[in-house]
């Protein structure tokens, strides 16, 4: 008996625009890594801890945050993986390419961790507690993709 | 405090794709089979909770169209959007509000429709997140990393939890995923993302789960033997997956320690019989026995190997196949209610434990864990 055919409608080429602001914060965190390659964060005035990415409330002590500070640019992987199954680029909807590393970075003075890509040309040298440091892109946009990835530092 | 207690459940297989089946007709069978389950009609149902996620369905307001196939016309009927432990702690409050005796609750999802990997990508924060292409796998294979290097977890140990479930799924009618594997092909399958090969992962899966929650005061005027929900709590913790420890798990270790005082377990590795817990991959199950205290902190995986969590183990740790046998996201925490409720009345077949007077159910929401749900449901009042 021949394979029966599925009648499946499908949602095509249909997209759902959506602007998302990024806030004052935002938009200060995005603005001093375009301009001047410098990574900002978030002090609690209560707890002290500093947040990154810079946001408004501090959710353990639901206290407004105002206060700035300089962090990284260097730091320490926090935990990682290696991704070596061709994920969709969510932005341009192609596969990337594999493999590529992913992973947490505590910035140095901060409290939180940030992620982002890591390097893997030297796979042995990717480990929690790694040195690293940011590859700023060339043409930066205000977008996490001014920086490019992190880079092992020895 | 006044009492409830589960009375019916029902469940449709967990399939890869029910193709078959739109929304609406899944729940339609789980609806029917909770019903028949607990010898009730739709007519004994004071009120509705469905469970769904608009992302995963493809739709605004994904519950309305599940309404009429659950039984809602004419009710008042409400949704909530996350693992379906969260509907059914809803629905428990709601057959203890005085305003109504008796809840159906239902979870579906159909992780066929849709590309899964885009789907999680969309849960987490669309301005620092989403662009790099954080999705579940990833998230969770950090955390893996940070759990493994915290307590020595080796990969062998992780490959050998989804050994055991997909063991334990060969006799559950209901999973996907049956399969006796042994720990050097989890191993020797493909790696997604490290330390996560192929067979560290849940499937994509499609399922609908009902089950219905009835106040003490009419909980055994049906004819099933009710399953009495003793203690239940959720806590959750920070949205970004960054500002968290990725070694613990803050809030299902509040969660776990709520419910098991709300319940009055003292010593819940000597009084829980069995348990149904959150394994979307091989790591979660170590890791959220040990934050539940059913484990000492980094000794799941050695207790693993001594086969304390298999069928004839000490505490049958998801004896139904858990979720790596089928994880149909949403349904997911009701399938678990569903398989420790079987367990509790003595009606799990292939599956059965030994001891299940005392069961505990985890749920959770969010990626890695942001929030979790823990129950325990006993035979006696
Ligand atoms: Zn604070």
């Amino acid at each position: 008996m021949a394979e029966k055919e599925h009648i499946i409608i499908e949602s095509g080429d249909a997209i759902q625009p959506f602007a998302y602001t990024v806030g004052m914060y935002g938009s200060k965190f995005f603005a001093e890594l375009r301009d001047n390659g410098r990574i900002m964060a978030v002090r609690c005035p209560k707890c002290k801890k500093v947040y990154i990415p810079p946001r408004k409330v501090c959710g353990e002590c639901f206290v407004e945050m105002n206060d700035w500070v300089e962090v990284g640019p260097k730091g320490v992987i926090g935990t990682f993986t290696i991704l070596r199954f061709a994920f969709i680029d969510p932005e341009t909807g192609a596969q990337k390419p594999v493999p590529y590393g992913y992973g947490f970075i505590k910035f140095d003075g901060a409290d939180t961790l940030f992620q982002h890509y890591i390097s893997v040309e030297d796979e042995k040298k990717i480990k929690i507690g790694a040195r690293v440091e940011p590859v700023f892109s060339k043409n930066p946009t205000g977008s996490m993709r001014d920086i490019e990835y992190f880079k092992v530092i020895d | 405090m006044d009492r409830a207690a589960i009375i019916g459940v029902g469940m449709t297989k967990i399939e890869k794709s029910k193709v078959r089946d739109t929304f609406a007709d899944m729940a339609w069978e789980a609806v029917n089979k909770a019903l028949a389950d607990a010898g009730m009609t739709i007519d004994d149902i004071d009120n509705v909770v469905t469970t769904s996620s608009d992302f995963w369905d493809g739709r605004t307001i994904s519950c309305m169209a599940v309404g009429d196939a659950s039984g809602a016309a004419h009710k008042n009927v409400t949704c909530v959007e996350g693992d379906g432990t969260y509907g059914a702690f809803y629905g428990m409050t709601r057959s203890l509000s005085g305003s109504y005796k008796t809840t159906l609750v239902t979870g579906h999802s159909k992780g066929s429709q849709s590309i899964s990997s885009l789907i999680t990508n969309s849960a987490f924060d669309p301005i620092y997140e989403r662009s790099l292409g954080m999705d579940m796998v990833t998230a969770c294979a950090m955390q893996a990393r940070s759990y493994m290097h915290r307590t020595k977890t080796t990969p062998e140990q992780m490959a050998l939890v989804s050994v055991k479930n997909h063991g334990n799924a060969m006799k559950n009618p209901l999973a996907q995923l049956p399969m006796n594997i042994t720990v050097n092909d989890v191993l020797k399958s493909e790696m997604i993302a490290d330390p996560l090969h192929k067979l560290d992962c849940s499937p994509v899966s499609d399922g609908c789960a009902a089950v219905i929650i009835a106040h003490e005061s009419v909980a055994t005027k049906f004819k099933q033997k009710p399953v009495w929900i003793k203690g239940v709590s959720f806590c959750a913790d920070s949205f970004f997956f960054g500002d968290r420890d990725l070694s613990r798990v803050k809030s299902l270790t509040e969660a776990a320690k709520k419910a098991y005082a709300m319940a009055g377990i003292k010593d819940p590795k000597k009084e829980i019989d069995v348990a149904e817990i959150y394994d979307a991959f091989s790591y979660q199950e170590l890791m959220w026995l040990e934050e539940m205290g059913l484990a000492d902190d980094a000794t799941a995986g050695k207790l693993l190997e001594k086969g304390d969590f298999n069928i004839e183990g000490r505490l049958p740790v998801n004896a139904s196949g858990g979720l790596l046998s089928g994880h149909p996201v949403i349904a997911a925490g009701l399938y678990s209610m569903a398989a420790v409720v079987k367990q509790i009345r003595g009606d799990a077949g292939g599956f059965q434990v030994k001891k299940a007077k005392t069961g505990l159910v985890q749920g959770l929401n969010g990626l890695g864990g942001q929030s979790h749900c823990v129950w325990i449901l006993d035979q006696e009042k």
